[in-house]
């Protein structure tokens, strides 16, 4: 709660919002006592004051009643109806939603199909229809508003619940013995307690404004008592003459509405983890590039060359070290893997090469990465688009995710031949179809027409692999490929980027967490832990004769196929959190050998010319 | 497609029923005897028998919903007390002007809206972007009907630039320049709302959209920046921003209500608000009914709008 | 002894369909089948996305109502309509440690409930019990009083662990428990697993699509393609000797150290639409050694070898 506060405050427009509301709030409360002239008291020699005049703060309206007593009564009442009226749409309207979303089915269907029924209304149309039936007054405007908000909270919080109802705990509370009842009070109901008071806090205000709207055509608060809506509607055949008294109340509804949304935002941004984190920021177009410390000088090795990178992830006061000055290199026709679990900084090493990881809150702040010789991390966003794709391409994780999913797959493939040759449609199609051909999907032609999501997931990854061959690239970064896909899927898409790899000579970053696929497509490995490589070698070498404790272990405690019942190698303790990496080895608190030297400071990486390690006291002595 | 829209015309019917059921029912909750309403001082007993056998108020509920139910779907719905004329000739008459005023606005809205949206994402935390959210928080904050009374107040009665009020010149107007002269305000007040909303929802759409893996992809291939927001996160966008475009065309047709009275624009708004302080029922009902139909077969455009856009609906 | 029994056990989901109308055509997830898993023993159940291993495990613990069969534990035939009356015998760790404990429970109220649902204990002896549990999978007490999120991974999958015994059932479903962890973290859980279930005399069935880590646990595996069981036999010999063209596959596909990469497949071949199967073996379409029997007659499963079953005209030697 505390917590929640001080996210809410943080937010200088909220607090503002709060401030304004409260003082409002306090001023409709303490009203009564106020020494305030009676609202409802008429006296026709005083019309239309002006405002600051004698007795009258904000003057007088057209009966010579005083403006600053009625606004403030007023205030109370609009207050009042607004949230009350907001309280009788939320419970209702909340408790429809989550009935409907748990139970689903056709108790879902009747009641959602009566929902869409209401909402088939222009909102209006049902108060009207409301106000119209049980005859103006303000009670009854309450009612209208209230019923027209009622499917808006529905739908809402049936969302929400259909979510959570498929959600593997309340799976888990039903085989605890829990009834329907109590399974939507204590499992659902506090998880979607913060989506309610998101909606409620986002329509309180509207809901005033409606209250407002009806008295204003007449058909709220029936005189003499005001609200503020009232006020304005009694207000406007003076306008010319005497604009104040719209203004006065106008104002004050502005305020409360404007107010509320404020406070409403920022409730819902401080509730929502998902704007928490900062996630909903636009990633730029290219990485953050700021480099301290100096470039490391050209050293002519590989292709494509990763020299010394550093990427942070700045979240807030922390900082997330998820590449730790990575050094790797790939030559022409070579296949490198880059293996490790997840957090250690394998997949943002692949995607610094072409500025692709999303910044904020990714910075890469050191090293270089050169291709051909040239510092990519120095270019310009033109000469960076140029070699995207054209150079160097990626193929990603999950091909359902990784493909647009408005776009036929034809139509992706063509623009990414077209974003770098200027070639027409025709002979792109055309070209297009080769590519699909080349990954060995069957019927191109008409494939070509296909959404993603008529596609099987192994089809989808062969037209992310083709898309990535779209303009004969040099490097292929593919960053677990098959982690998404079945086993037998597994094995065709791999032994496809083999046959690729060979027939025109790519290189590949091939990135996984499986040494089993590393073994079968890769010339070198290396091994990343906690954001640091720990150890580089060729396949062979390294899976026969594992230098670092961690490889070895990692080795082992992976189970291959052909070993029959056993019991596995375990690694004790838990990967590292990169931002409270500790000195030394990252590996040092689950390594059974670790000695306080290993705690002590910086390993280099040492070995021979193909083999090194970063550890010093390696479980094979490199000569 | 031919299909889909004959799918979605179908289920069209049980809404447009289901809509006269809630109206019906709403009607007939009104207390106490709408002859006695009518008739006001007139009402002896004879004549209210007289008028509640001419309303078929003495049948059973079923019985007179389905009885009203014919008549409307043969044209018939009723007789204004209030205006002595068809229910429907009224209506009729009233519609265009209400349909001019909120599908200019609507398309205001949406256009600004989305621009607005798209500026604010592509440039957010930009001085554009705090420009927009600081400009929508007072657009969704300001009630519509105290707007058009300030513009009224500012540009019609101080600077003199735009009529007070309706939608011809009583004299020598009635040709289009005149008729625009006449909308821009009543217009843009009904539309800052929606704008406000729509950009809102624009912007939070892109910024979602944005962050999706597809975009890394089409920024991978190289796609340029421009394509990649206005092609690739715009269209994916749209899928959100549509079905909210459907929601605040019936907020712009509710706030029309307002600005019509504001602006004394002779649309079904002002008819209909007339009507409930006359008691005028008959012409409240066939009011709603005929404006809530017309709604639900714009919420029929918008879907197929919808499945044009995104292939995955289909099915 | 006979821990579980399943009879005839199937899941057909009505597809299409609305409020008034009857459901167009109808999707087999799990196909008529019947198998046994003895007291003690780990059956792992192994199968690709959409061959219905989660459907059959969600009936098992009576999370979702079987179409056709019958479900007995140590003899007794279970009430289709009552989870609790399941939650005593049979329990569940579920894929995604995370999603499977409630955000906003602290961990004791996420411990407390079968205890106090299903045995109605009170407060000391549910602390009590609670402690027990907590020592056997390792776990500090002063977890619980934190909430989920303030968890790893592999914690989160030991509480899951640890809620399921909490219940004290019979027989535990573990889906794909480890496949949401990190690798050198899955080995930890794995252990554990075999520890408590030596512990508690716990029967297990392990489901997952990783072959070499149910082989490393099972005692005897159940294949599935398409809903249907294609072949079963003890854990050592099942991709040691497939005798089902299916199996075989799935066990050339797996990644080896030291195999050479070459696609045990080179027809580009796809799943079998769901909503038209075809008529004879599911299988059929991506098989090399498909007749026109396997085209028309749904192949019956049958005993081959020793302990081995499989669902196939034409089997492979052992």
């Amino acid at each position: 709660m505390i917590s929640f506060l001080k996210l809410l405050f943080r937010n200088r427009l909220a607090a503002m919002g709060a401030v304004v509301l409260s003082a409002i709030l306090i001023l409709a409360v303490i009203t009564p006592i106020l020494p305030l002239a009676d609202p409802d008291a008429i006296s026709t020699a005083d019309r239309f004051k002006r405002p600051f005049s004698e007795g009258h703060l904000l003057g007088t309206d057209h009966l010579g009643r005083d403006l600053l007593s009625r606004l403030l009564w007023g205030t109370r009442l609009s207050l009042a109806v607004g949230i009350f009226a907001a309280l009788i749409a939320a419970s209702i309207g909340s408790a429809i939603g989550i009935i409907a979303g748990y139970f689903g089915g056709r108790t879902d269907n009747v009641i959602m199909r009566a929902v869409d029924m209401l909402m088939a209304f222009p909102y209006i149309l049902l108060a009207l229809a409301i106000v119209a039936a049980l005859g103006p007054g303000l009670v009854n405007a309450l009612i209208a508003v209230a019923a027209v908000n009622i499917p808006f909270f529905a739908r809402n919080i049936r969302g929400v619940t259909v979510g959570l109802a498929g959600r593997e705990f309340v799976d888990a509370a039903r085989l605890a013995g829990m009834g329907h009842g109590r399974i939507i009070l204590t499992e659902l109901l506090p998880n979607v307690a913060s989506t309610i008071v998101i909606a409620m806090s986002t329509t309180v205000g509207w809901m005033i404004l409606e209250t407002a709207g009806l008295s204003f055509l007449g058909l709220g608060s029936q005189p003499p008592q005001a609200d503020l809506g009232s006020m304005l509607g009694e207000a406007r055949s003076a306008l010319i003459t005497a604009p104040h008294t719209s203004i006065v109340p106008g104002v004050m509804i502005f305020l409360i509405v404007m107010s509320i949304n404020l406070l409403g935002d920022g409730v819902r941004d401080a509730l929502d983890p998902r704007l928490r984190s900062g996630a909903l920021t636009r990633p730029r177009a290219v990485t953050l590039v700021d480099r301290r410390g100096n470039v490391p000088r050209a050293d002519q090795k590989g292709l494509l060359n990763i020299q010394e990178l550093e990427t942070q992830f700045h979240v807030g006061p922390r900082i997330y070290r998820a590449v730790n000055r990575v050094s790797l290199h790939v030559n022409p026709g070579e296949a490198i893997g880059l293996i490790g679990e997840s957090g250690s900084g394998k997949s943002v090493t692949a995607l610094s090469v072409m500025g692709l990881v999303a910044s904020p809150p990714g910075v890469i702040t050191g090293g270089a990465v050169r291709y051909a010789g040239e510092d990519l991390l120095a270019a310009s966003y033109d000469s960076l688009r140029a070699k995207r794709g054209q150079n160097v391409a990626y193929i990603f994780q999950d091909p359902l995710s990784t493909l647009h999913p408005l776009y036929r797959v034809g139509d992706q493939l063509i623009e990414a031949i077209q974003a770098h040759n200027r070639v027409p449609e025709t002979q792109a199609r055309a070209e297009a179809i080769e590519l699909l051909k080349s990954v060995r999907i069957p019927n191109p032609e008409s494939r070509i027409h296909n959404y993603p999501h008529e596609m099987s997931g192994g089809m989808r990854q062969r037209v992310g692999i083709a898309m990535a061959l779209a303009n004969d690239p040099d490097v292929i970064i593919a960053d677990e490929p098959t982690t998404a896909l079945d086993v037998t899927v597994q094995a065709q898409i791999l032994s496809l980027l083999d046959d690729l790899r060979r027939e025109r000579g790519l290189a590949i970053i091939f990135i996984t967490h499986d040494f089993g696929v590393v073994a079968q497509l890769c010339d070198r490995v290396a091994v990343m832990y906690g954001g640091r490589i720990v150890e580089e070698g060729p396949t062979e070498t390294i899976l026969e004769h594992p230098a670092h404790p961690y490889t070895k272990k990692l080795m082992a405690c992976v189970p291959e196929l052909g070993g029959g019942k056993r019991r596995l190698e375990a690694i004790p303790g838990l990967p590292p959190v990169v931002h409270e990496l500790p000195p030394g080895c990252a590996f040092a608190p689950r390594c059974e050998k670790a000695t306080e030297a290993c705690r002590a400071g910086e390993i280099p990486l040492a070995g021979t010319e193909t083999h090194t390690v970063r550890c010093i006291d390696p479980e094979e002595e490199l000569a | 497609m031919g299909a889909y829209i004959l799918k979605r015309l179908l289920s069209a019917i049980p809404v447009l029923l289901g809509i006269t059921v809630i109206v019906f029912l709403i009607m007939a909750m009104i207390p106490g005897d709408p002859a006695t309403a009518i008739l006001g001082s007139y009402a002896t007993p004879e004549n209210v028998a007289k008028i509640n056998r001419d309303l078929g108020l003495d049948q059973p509920l079923v019985n007179r919903y389905f009885i009203w139910l014919g008549n409307m779907l043969t044209g018939d719905f009723g007789r204004s007390f209030s205006l002595n004329r068809p229910v429907l000739d009224e209506i009729l008459d009233r519609f265009n002007a209400t349909l001019v005023l909120a599908g200019v606005s609507f398309v205001l809205a949406s256009v600004l809206g989305i621009l607005a949206g798209v500026v604010s994402a592509a440039r957010q935390y930009g001085l554009a972007d705090k420009l927009i959210t600081f400009t929508v928080i007072i657009g969704i904050s300001v009630p519509s009907f105290f707007l058009g009374m300030m513009m009224i107040l500012l540009f019609a009665v101080n600077l003199r630039w735009l009529p007070v009020s309706g939608m011809y010149a009583i004299y020598g107007g009635g040709d289009l320049p005149d008729l625009l002269r006449h909308l821009i305000m009543p217009a843009s007040a009904l539309a800052v709302v929606a704008t406000g909303v729509i950009a809102r929802l624009s912007r939070s759409a892109m910024l979602e959209v944005l962050r999706q893996d597809y975009i890394r992809t089409a920024r991978a291939k190289g796609v340029d920046e421009r394509r990649v927001i206005m092609g690739h996160a715009l269209r994916a966008a749209m899928v959100s921003i549509i079905p909210v475009l459907g929601i605040q065309a019936g907020f712009v047709l509710s706030g029309s209500v307002y600005i019509e009275i504001v602006f004394q624009w002779p649309g079904v708004g002002r008819m209909l608000v007339d009507a409930i302080l006359k008691r005028d029922l008959l012409l409240v009902q066939g009011g709603v009914v005929f404006v809530a139909a017309c709604y639900v077969f714009f919420n029929i455009v918008v879907d197929v709008a919808q499945s044009l856009l995104d292939p995955r609906i289909k099915t | 002894m006979t821990a579980l029994k399943v009879t005839d056990l199937s899941k057909t989901f009505p597809v299409g369909g609305g409020l008034f109308r009857a459901p167009k055509t109808a999707v087999r997830a799990v196909r008529p089948m019947s198998f046994e898993v003895a007291e003690g023993e780990t059956l792992g159940i192994v199968g690709e996305s959409g061959c219905g291993k989660s459907t059959l495990a969600r009936m098992l613990v009576g999370l979702l109502e079987p179409t056709t069969g019958r479900i007995e534990i140590e003899g007794k035939p279970l009430d289709n309509a009552d989870p609790a009356a399941f939650g005593k015998l049979i329990q569940y760790v579920f894929q995604d440690p995370v999603s499977s404990l409630n955000p906003r429970k602290t961990i004791r109220q996420i411990m407390e409930a079968p205890l106090k649902r299903l045995y109605g204990m009170d407060r000391e002896e549910r602390a009590a019990r609670i402690r027990e549990i907590f020592a056997s999978v390792n776990l500090r007490e002063d977890f619980l009083d934190r909430y989920p999120h303030e968890f790893s991974g592999g914690q989160a999958q030991r509480i899951g662990v640890a809620r399921a015994l909490a219940a004290a059932p019979r027989i535990i479903i573990l889906d794909e428990p480890v496949s949401a962890l990190d690798v050198s973290v899955q080995a930890q859980v794995l252990n554990l697993l075999a520890d408590l279930k030596s512990e508690f005399n716990l029967t297990y069935l392990f489901i997952s699509h990783d072959l070499a880590v149910v082989e490393a646990v099972s005692d005897r595996i159940l294949v599935l393609y398409f809903g249907t069981v294609v072949e079963i036999g003890p854990a050592r010999e099942v991709f040691k000797t497939p005798r089902h063209p299916y199996t075989k596959l799935l066990a050339d596909s797996a990644p080896v150290v030291g195999r050479p990469l070459k696609a045990p497949e080179q027809k580009d071949s796809e799943l079998p639409d769901p909503l038209n199967p075809p008529p004879g073996c599911a299988f059929v379409t991506r098989c090399p050694r498909a007749t026109d029997r396997c085209r028309t007659a749904e192949p019956k499963l049958r005993p081959l070898g020793e302990h081995q079953l499989a669902a196939c005209h034409h089997p492979l030697e052992g």
